[in-house]
């Protein structure tokens, strides 16, 4: 294996020349073919850095640009450098695990710490500009206009100059500094003014260009009040009720007379009384989300309660698929047995199914009165209704849903498994069940546990399983916040997170993060165990 | 040294290709840049993007500008728009319901709207009051939509006076043999508010109440009231353990199928069902939800759909143009309606529209005793609790309690 190591560039040594510059040295040995496969893959991934900078550039991340010109670095470095071999296999993972599986968590672990919800999603600014544009009123006497829009001079950068006309035909000329009164312009029917001396009508499309301005362009009147444009061709007078002032950090209503002072450790506005404004803003709040469930009595319980149920399912999901997946397999692998290959297409069926459709279709067959299960077997069981009915069909479906995979792995496992074994087994005298247990088995769970650990984390995570079939139901009388009969850690994050109304992403991920921990010692418990397996196995 | 300078000659080539990569990524870009200016971007379901689409381009020819109308699934309109505002590529324009706009507002999502007065005016009011917070319009409704009690004709010929009455024609009709349920109305496992309150209400009940200028008020939450703990006990009278008529095996996934198998009489159905029932081999009529015998009649939700300009839109003026003075105009709303006819808001169009298809007029008749579904943000947070409990009352459970733990649980939501 010195071929692999890093050998001293150009100096091939005696032995396997070639061999040796293979991986790092680009003419020697490799083929033009090769050459010219990495030269693209390493164009198209400049490129995509180079995409990947432009927006970011726009943005002014420069943190970002910084990163992603790091990265290319350092790819050119791994494949242009001889001393780097293990690293030209393992970058391409490292990447896409750094992208897809590391960056999420930690993304979701600091959006743990923040409040960010339905109404707290933006920064600051944001919020006050919200406030503010949704704070201008019009009075009862307020005018209205029809609004033709100009420039003073160029269409694109021109002073905008809002050229207005009145009920009664007159027409004025409103610009930053006010309204004065417009002469000799030609207006058309629709009050449009067509033609004027000195400004320049623009167009539909040369107004859009500069939308911008528009919507902060206002033609002051008397008292604080403006002329705001509403589309290309309508205008009225109308003024912000409330402004923010940043001396004190607050938001005035000039109407009531209510002042709305900052809370920055909550995100909004509140006045005296505790009434908030409701356009909040992003702010971090450490533990808090953590803090809302740990020491909720309420839901520390119900929390109990549904990850002991959760585990429950899924365990239960995992034995019993093994178990009917084995049968099956064993029911299969009898040598006499005829028309194997139809059975074994058969059984394979529900997997190869759409697991969505089957889900819905499942939950139609549960129903209490129009069900197949009820309507074929004479039976009156409120399957989704019932705590133990609900809990028994959706670990049912399951079951069907999951066996053939484990009949699949099993059938593989058996056949590497020599018959010889077994007849050896019969020779010294031992039953059927006997050389199962302590001859096939063994030797079979040697390539199904680490597929019963990946099934058995699969089903702990199994959303669309219980959310198409029960939703998490049936509920108690203590409704959805204690969670249902069915609910998974996963369902019951989703559902209080995600409730209709308010998408609470900081309180969410703070649930995740924990489901993600107990997923983690779980993992780490069932591999230290598989590794025990093994070595008694050795 | 040959090796080294075989490295150089592939890294100027994989620039090269970058380079070249960059400059088809910067005209790519550009021309966006260029089709963004004149071209109004409009997320609607794909039920009617085409409609918006065809009645949209004389907006487009005038203005001198291109409209793309793009799908989203309805449902998926609110959250996906409200995100991609915050990543800063919302559309202009979108369509959604007037039950949004407080989760809208407090996200700073939309832009308010500023309607001239006969704009205004010749919009139904109460829409524009549904459309209304802080004072603020914040889009501009085009269409209504209720729900109603549609019967299969050869069954039951006239339509029912009072919910007792549809349960004696049903009930009869079921004794008979000729059909396997009274009512298709549904239910499920986590109950239906929407359906259920216009019953909840015909006995009595309320969700919210209503303060001196008729705004919606989230302080007086009715759901553990004795009003509506009584309401939903008379309810439970045609639940499973009374006549048997609503039944949470009854969901949105089997209704439809009852009422066009024939194998139900009456069927609580909406606008998004009479296209189904045209095309089926069913005669049918409509006629509004009945009340119970000597109550309230029976209030259906109200719903009105409307377009919304996105805050912070690099089109604002060409949106808010075709919002303000499009939308509301009749030419416009009649090529809408043509496509997919839905009951519209604006007098003029509805007019119109109802002389021609005598099931608008019906439509709009049924939703006549309509209470606008509230518009508040706290709203959201009844619809699972106060459902799961309609749900286990219908079931058998006993109204107050399960009435009064849901009451607990959406107040603990709307912090109170």
């Amino acid at each position: 294996m010195t071929a692999d190591r890093p050998g001293t560039p150009g100096a091939p040594a005696t032995g396997a020349p070639a061999r040796r510059d293979r991986p790092g040295g680009p003419w020697s040995g490799a083929s033009v073919g090769g050459q010219v496969v990495k030269i693209l893959l390493l164009g198209l991934f400049t490129a995509l850095g180079a995409w990947a900078i432009l927006p970011l550039y726009l943005a002014g991340v420069w943190w970002g640009i910084a990163l992603v010109a790091a990265v290319v670095a350092l790819v050119y470095w791994v494949y242009f450098s001889r001393r780097t071999v293990p690293a030209k296999y393992l970058v391409p993972g490292v990447l896409f695990l750094m992208a897809f599986q590391i960056f999420p968590v930690l993304y979701t672990m600091s959006t743990s710490l923040t409040n960010m919800s339905d109404g707290h999603r933006g920064s600051k600014e944001q919020a006050i500009a919200s406030i503010e544009a949704f704070s201008v009123t019009r009075d009862a006497d307020s005018r209205e206009f029809v609004l033709t829009v100009a420039a003073n001079g160029d269409p694109e950068t021109g002073d905008l100059v809002f050229l207005l006309t009145d009920d009664e035909g007159h027409a004025f000329a409103g610009t930053e500094e006010g309204l004065t009164d417009l002469v000799g312009a030609r207006v058309d029917d629709a009050g449009k003014v067509t033609e004027t001396l000195g400004y320049t009508v623009l167009t539909p499309a040369q107004v859009n260009a500069r939308s911008d301005e528009l919507q902060r362009f206002a033609v002051p009147t008397d008292d604080g009040a403006g002329i705001r444009s509403s589309g290309l061709s309508s205008a009225f007078e109308g003024s912000a009720v409330r402004v923010y002032d940043e001396a004190c950090d607050c938001i005035e209503d000039t109407e009531t007379g209510i002042v709305y002072h900052a809370d920055d450790e909550r995100g909004a506005f509140y006045d005296e009384d505790g009434q908030r404004l409701p356009q909040g803003w992003q702010v971090g709040v450490g533990l808090d989300n953590f803090a809302r469930f740990l020491f909720n009595p309420t839901f520390a319980s119900s929390f109990f309660g549904t990850l002991v149920w959760n585990i429950a399912f899924a365990a239960s999901v995992t034995l019993l698929v093994f178990v009917v997946g084995l049968a099956v397999a064993l029911t299969l692998h009898v040598p006499r047995m005829r028309g194997k290959v139809f059975y074994r297409i058969l059984v394979v069926l529900p997997y190869a199914m759409s697991s969505l459709a089957m889900y819905l279709l499942w939950r139609d067959m549960f129903n209490a009165d129009f069900g197949l299960f009820n309507r074929m077997l004479g039976l009156q069981v409120d399957w989704l209704g019932d705590v133990w009915a609900a809990r028994i069909a959706v670990i049912l479906a399951n079951v069907w849903l999951g066996y053939p995979y484990m009949f699949l792995v099993a059938t593989g496992a058996l056949q590497a498994i020599p018959r010889e074994l077994s007849q050896a087994a019969h020779l010294d005298g031992a039953g059927p069940w006997q050389a199962f247990r302590h001859v096939t088995l063994p030797l079979l769970m040697v390539a199904m546990t680490p597929i019963l650990i990946a099934t058995f984390a699969f089903n702990f995570n199994n959303f669309n399983a219980v959310w198409l079939i029960t939703r998490g139901g049936p509920f108690g009388s203590e409704g959805t916040t204690a969670g249902g009969a069915t609910d998974l850690l996963i369902t019951y994050t989703y559902r209080l997170a995600f409730s209709e109304a308010t998408a609470q992403y900081g309180y969410a991920a703070a649930l995740s993060v924990m489901i993600f921990l107990i997923v983690s010692v779980m993992s780490v418990i069932g591999l230290s165990r598989t590794k025990a397996l093994q070595e008694v196995d050795r | 040294m040959r090796s080294r300078s075989a490295s150089a000659v592939a890294g100027i080539a994989a620039i090269a290709l970058m380079a070249t990569a960059c400059g088809d990524d910067g005209d790519g870009n550009g021309g966006d840049e260029g089709a963004a200016e004149g071209t109004l971007v409009i997320w609607s379901d794909p039920e009617r993007a085409d409609a918006i689409q065809s009645a949209a381009a004389a907006f487009a020819e005038a203005n001198g500008i291109e409209v793309d109308v793009q799908n989203v699934s309805f449902d998926d309109i609110q959250g996906d728009v409200v995100n991609a505002h915050q990543a800063g590529n919302a559309p202009d324009v979108f369509i959604g319901a007037h039950d949004w706009t407080g989760n809208l507002l407090r996200n700073g999502t939309v832009q308010p709207i500023e309607l001239p007065t006969d704009r205004a005016a010749s919009l139904d009011e109460t829409a524009l009051e549904a459309m209304t917070l802080e004072g603020q319009l914040l889009g501009v409704p085009y269409t209504q939509e209720n729900i109603f009690l549609m019967r299969n004709t050869e069954l039951a010929p006239d339509a029912p006076e009072t919910f007792e009455e549809l349960v004696e024609v049903g009930t009869e009709l079921k004794d008979d043999g000729e059909v396997g349920e009274v009512l298709a109305m549904a239910v499920g496992q986590e109950g239906d508010p929407y359906r259920m309150n216009a019953l909840m209400t015909s006995a009595g009940g309320y969700l919210f109440g209503q303060d001196a200028e008729g705004d919606w008020d989230p302080e007086d939450l009715g759901i553990g009231s004795d009003a509506t703990i009584e309401a939903m006990e008379k309810v439970a009278e045609f639940g499973e353990e009374g006549e048997g008529v609503l039944r949470r095996s009854i969901d949105l996934e089997n209704e439809a199928s009852l009422f066009f198998d024939g194998e139900a009489p009456f069927f609580v159905a909406g606008p998004w069902t009479v296209g189904d029932a045209n095309a089926s081999d069913i005669d049918y009529e409509i006629s509004a939800i009945p009340g119970f015998e000597g109550m309230d009649p029976a209030a259906p939700y109200i719903g009105y759909q409307a377009f919304f300009v996105t805050e912070g839109s690099a089109n604002s003026a060409l949106a808010e143009e075709f919002v303000v003075n499009h939308v509301t105009d009749t030419d416009f709303l009649l090529s809408l309606y043509e496509a997919d006819p839905r009951t519209p808001v604006q007098t003029e169009a509805l007019e119109a529209v109802s002389a021609e298809d005598p099931n608008i007029a019906v439509m709009a008749e049924t939703g006549e005793n309509g209470v606008p579904m509230p518009n508040i943000p706290e709203m959201g947070e009844t619809w699972e609790p106060l459902g799961i409990a309609q749900a286990q009352i219908i079931g058998g459970a006993d109204a107050r309690e399960a009435l009064e733990t849901a009451h607990e649980s959406v107040a603990e939501r709307i912090g109170q």
